[in-house]
């Protein structure tokens, strides 16, 4: 019987799920004029801390690069934002991309210098980054100094305008970020990044410049960070650079990752559910909620380590972000001879990719 | 009661089979080789045994025990030794260093450390030389030397041969009178089955994770080998 | 203060971050595991002796002979029943649980003991200086650290080399594989490493609480001046330690001389300014990793 051989990548979950997030963003889209500003801002909250969680994944679960210093770029997209939008008078929302911008100019020499380390090196190396930086704004006075400072750009627009452009940007920004990290692995970057998180020693024999792929990932994850960082103190107005470039940026991060997922896409979505709900009614505890959020990423990094999306995928094998592609053997239906048939591949054994 | 007992123990890597129900016995005082091709199973086999991977418990069992389950250190303390594939030296530490964390479980034995000089003169002259900078052979005379410091009941040998010019094969295997002198069982992997034969009471050979042969050398005939390890017909 | 005070002053203090530093790098040493719970671990030290001489009324320095075997069994525990099962997965798994730890400690002290700064006394010892020319005198406590920083490089040297543990523990992080070979339990190996690295933290949290105040929030800082002390003086390289403390002290205590808000600052600046220059560091030990 004659057969065709079809490669394909959406698979029945991305198909139904592609309809029902197309509707939710269109929901979304809407939602100032159906909700109250209070849920526009909780909203706004989630979708920045969605995008920070997307970035780490991209840089821990797929480059393989612990970095604790994205906060970083988080207080460098802030201040940012005060410097274009205070200082040199720009238009406040513009001046959230510019800031961007900076990030991405920053985010290169860092790279140069704290690519010299590798693994747990690498990691504390991102974080002295962090502290030069956190350091430099608070002895600049310029900049608000260690007191910190107000972005009173925000104060000659109207309020209500401000916070429904606050809340576009940053859906699209969550948006972006997904469809960032989703549309990157499929591309031959990403690719690469697959083949260097699987078998590093082994990529560079395919003609893959693995600290290449890596310093771009990272350029990129470090940008979109800064951009989430000027999103950020677009809703929030108060920068301090004790705060801003606090570490406890990354603590999330790390959470919603480990805990969501990491090295799929779904996971991050996940974890800054799960991170978002426990901080809605665990936050009034103060340090206890936070030995809670530790322990909880040790337990599942021991136990886990694919965390909750990694025991879905595991067990019923759902894949709303399918990157790899798959092959069918599908029974000629022009053929003369018997049914239409068409075969389900086997579930190919072994460590699940992303999904 | 053989020394060493082996019965149906399948082994695994991840999802992959590398052992099918292999059964071997080894006698104390034996020299017993086994051959087979590459990737046959042979060092998943004495990984096995010498507890660097865990088997079903009674699969494998060492003087009357059932040892499948232990790790490889208890092992140790029980009379197993492994010569690894790839000999596995100490890089940063001196021959003479090497030789010493032979002896940390304190086995008594015939074997000490002037003794292992005597049978590997070559080592004594590089005792302070750091591992990493000894040729093959040397690695591999430290290799087999580091494992005696051991006192083992029964000595397992990955391929000593592997890598390494006829010649020094000979003088390694020249060491292996005085260490069965003393009633060690040996069970060596070779790919080498002239020299593994040699020496060899009996035989086992491997094809894709199952024993295709077994008896002793003199009964065994050349196609007979040859289709065993190959696996033709 | 003059300058050569300064330059003084941040030898003495390169003392201390040396003891932090040596934990910190003996654990990558023999598990390739950077510790990111090492800084709020030294600090756990500092307060443990404070409960002490809370309850006690003892001297924080005669205290310290508590503290050291208290912070081993920490490590040793701490080791055996959840680093160890991080091992062998790749890098991400000790790093993040490291981290989860650093973040739960840290948080348990604040909830113990209030973020509120606090100090350790120890009497006369603080005051006392060693007048070396008209203007230049070294105090007896931080000369005390550096010396102790030193017998203790040397200690942990020869224990390396010559005792027959230290022999076991080189083999087991060249190859722990082999190592099982040998009888050797890796499992209780690598704990007891980790036992030495929190005892020596020990040691440090003590003098920290002694020489500055100290706070549940300070673990980070204390475990960033650990890995730049490493990276200048040299992966792999006990005595390097010493060195790169030295020039990140040094580098403190001049920055300091420059501006007051300096004093962290132009470490960071001179770390990056090595990290720039000789990645490997000053005194790399050949062929470490």
């Amino acid at each position: 019987m004659p057969r065709r051989v079809v490669v394909e990548r959406s698979t029945f979950a991305s198909r139904w799920g592609m309809a029902v997030a197309i509707i939710g963003v269109l929901v979304l889209a809407l939602a100032p004029a159906l909700f109250l500003n209070s849920v526009l801002r909780t909203l706004v909250q989630f979708f920045y801390l969605l995008a920070l969680a997307q970035m780490w994944n991209l840089l821990a679960g797929y480059a393989g690069l612990v970095s604790i210093g994205q906060q970083a770029y988080i207080g460098i997209g802030a201040y940012g934002l005060l410097f274009f939008a205070d200082r040199l008078g720009v238009n406040l929302f513009v001046s959230v991309f510019l800031a961007a911008l900076v990030a991405a100019v920053l985010a290169i020499p860092t790279a140069a210098l704290v690519f010299r380390l590798r693994g747990g090196y690498f990691a504390i190396g991102t974080w002295v980054v962090a502290e030069v930086y956190r350091l430099l704004a608070a002895n600049t006075q310029s900049l608000g100094g260690g007191s910190g400072v107000t972005i009173t750009a925000a104060i000659g627009i109207d309020r209500t305008v401000r916070e429904y452009v606050t809340y576009w940007i940053a859906l699209g920004l969550a948006i972006a970020s997904v469809l960032i990290v989703y549309y990157l692995l499929r591309t031959r970057l990403g690719l690469a990044l697959r083949a260097v998180r699987d078998r590093e020693m082994a990529a560079p024999t395919l003609g893959i410049h693995v600290l290449r792929a890596k310093v771009q990932v990272y350029v990129l994850a470090s940008t979109i960070c800064g951009l989430t960082g000027a999103v950020i103190y677009l809703s929030l107005l108060r920068l301090q650079p004790d705060a801003t470039f606090s570490v406890n940026w990354t603590v999330f991060m790390i959470f919603a990752v480990v805990i969501g997922g990491i090295g799929t896409i779904s996971g991050p979505i996940v974890g800054t559910i799960v991170y978002f709900l426990l901080q809605q009614y665990l936050a009034d505890l103060g340090p206890i909620y936070l030995i809670i959020l530790g322990a909880v990423a040790i337990l599942v990094m021991v136990q886990a380590p694919r965390g909750l999306w990694g025991l879905v995928l595991d067990r019923w094998n759902i894949r709303f972000f399918p990157v790899q592609l798959r092959v069918r053997v599908k029974e000629d239906p022009s053929a003369a001879s018997g049914p239409n048939e068409t075969t389900e591949p086997e579930r190919v054994r072994g460590r699940s990719v992303d999904g | 009661m053989s020394l060493l007992e082996v019965e149906a123990l399948d082994q695994f890597y991840r999802d992959f089979q590398a052992l099918f129900g292999v059964s071997l016995r080894v006698d104390e005082g034996e020299i017993v080789a086994i051959i087979g091709a590459n990737g046959a199973g042979k060092s998943t086999f004495l990984k096995t045994v010498a507890g660097l991977l865990r088997s079903d418990a009674d699969a494998v069992r060492f003087d009357g025990n059932s040892v499948g389950g232990r790790p490889a250190y208890r092992r140790v303390s029980m009379g197993i030794a492994l010569v690894p594939e790839g000999r596995r030296v100490f890089p940063s530490l001196s021959v003479e260093e090497n030789l010493r964390v032979g002896g940390f479980g304190k086995r008594p034995g015939w074997w000490n450390l002037r003794r292992v000089y005597e049978s590997f003169p070559l080592l004594s002259k590089l005792s302070t030389r750091p591992a990493a900078l000894l040729s093959g052979g040397e690695q591999q005379a430290l290799a087999i030397g580091r494992a005696l410091m051991t006192n083992p009941r029964m000595l397992l040998m990955d391929e000593i041969s592997l890598g390494l010019a006829p010649i020094i094969v000979k003088q390694l295997y020249q060491a292996i009178p005085a260490i069965v002198a003393e009633g060690t069982t040996l069970v060596i992997v070779e790919q080498d089955i002239t020299q593994a034969l040699g020496i060899a009471h009996r035989a086992y050979c491997f094809l894709e994770g199952r024993v295709s042969l077994h008896g002793r050398p003199a009964d065994l005939t050349r196609d007979q080998i040859r289709a065993a390890y190959f696996g033709w017909r | 203060m003059t300058w050569v005070n300064a330059m003084v002053q941040g030898v003495m203090l390169g003392g201390l971050y040396a003891l932090f530093a040596t934990g910190l790098s003996l654990i990558f040493g023999v598990m390739r595991v950077v510790n990111l719970a090492h800084g709020v671990l030294t600090i756990l030290a500092a307060f443990i002796a404070f409960f002490i001489v809370d309850h006690t009324g003892l001297n924080p320095l005669v205290a310290m002979a508590i503290v050291v075997p208290v912070m081993f069994t920490i490590g040793y525990v701490l080791q055996r029943l959840l680093i160890n099962f991080t091992l062998g997965s790749g890098v991400l798994p000790p790093l993040l649980v490291t981290f989860g730890l650093a973040v739960v400690i840290e948080n348990i002290l604040l909830k113990v003991f209030s973020a509120d700064s606090r100090g350790l006394d120890a009497g006369r010892i603080e005051n006392v200086s060693i007048r070396l020319t008209s203007r230049l005198a070294v105090g007896w406590l931080p000369l005390t650290i550096f010396l102790v920083a030193v017998v203790l490089l040397v200690a942990m040297q020869l224990f390396f080399d010559r005792t027959t543990f230290g022999r076991a523990l080189r083999a087991t992080s060249d190859d722990a594989e082999a190592a099982q070979l040998m009888a050797i339990d890796n499992r209780h190996v690598y704990a007891v490493a980790m036992g030495l690295a929190l005892g020596i933290a020990g040691v440090a949290g003590v003098f920290v609480g002694v020489r500055t105040t100290f706070g549940p929030l300070e673990g980070p800082v204390l475990l960033i001046f650990a890995f730049e002390a490493v990276i200048i003086g040299g992966l792999g390289s006990l005595w390097g330690t010493l060195v790169g403390g030295v020039i990140l002290g040094v580098a403190q205590t001049l920055g300091a001389q420059l501006a007051p808000g300096w004093f962290q600052l132009s470490g960071h600046l001179v770390f990056l300014a090595v990290l720039a220059v000789r990645p490997t560091g000053l005194f790399p030990r050949v062929g470490a990793v």
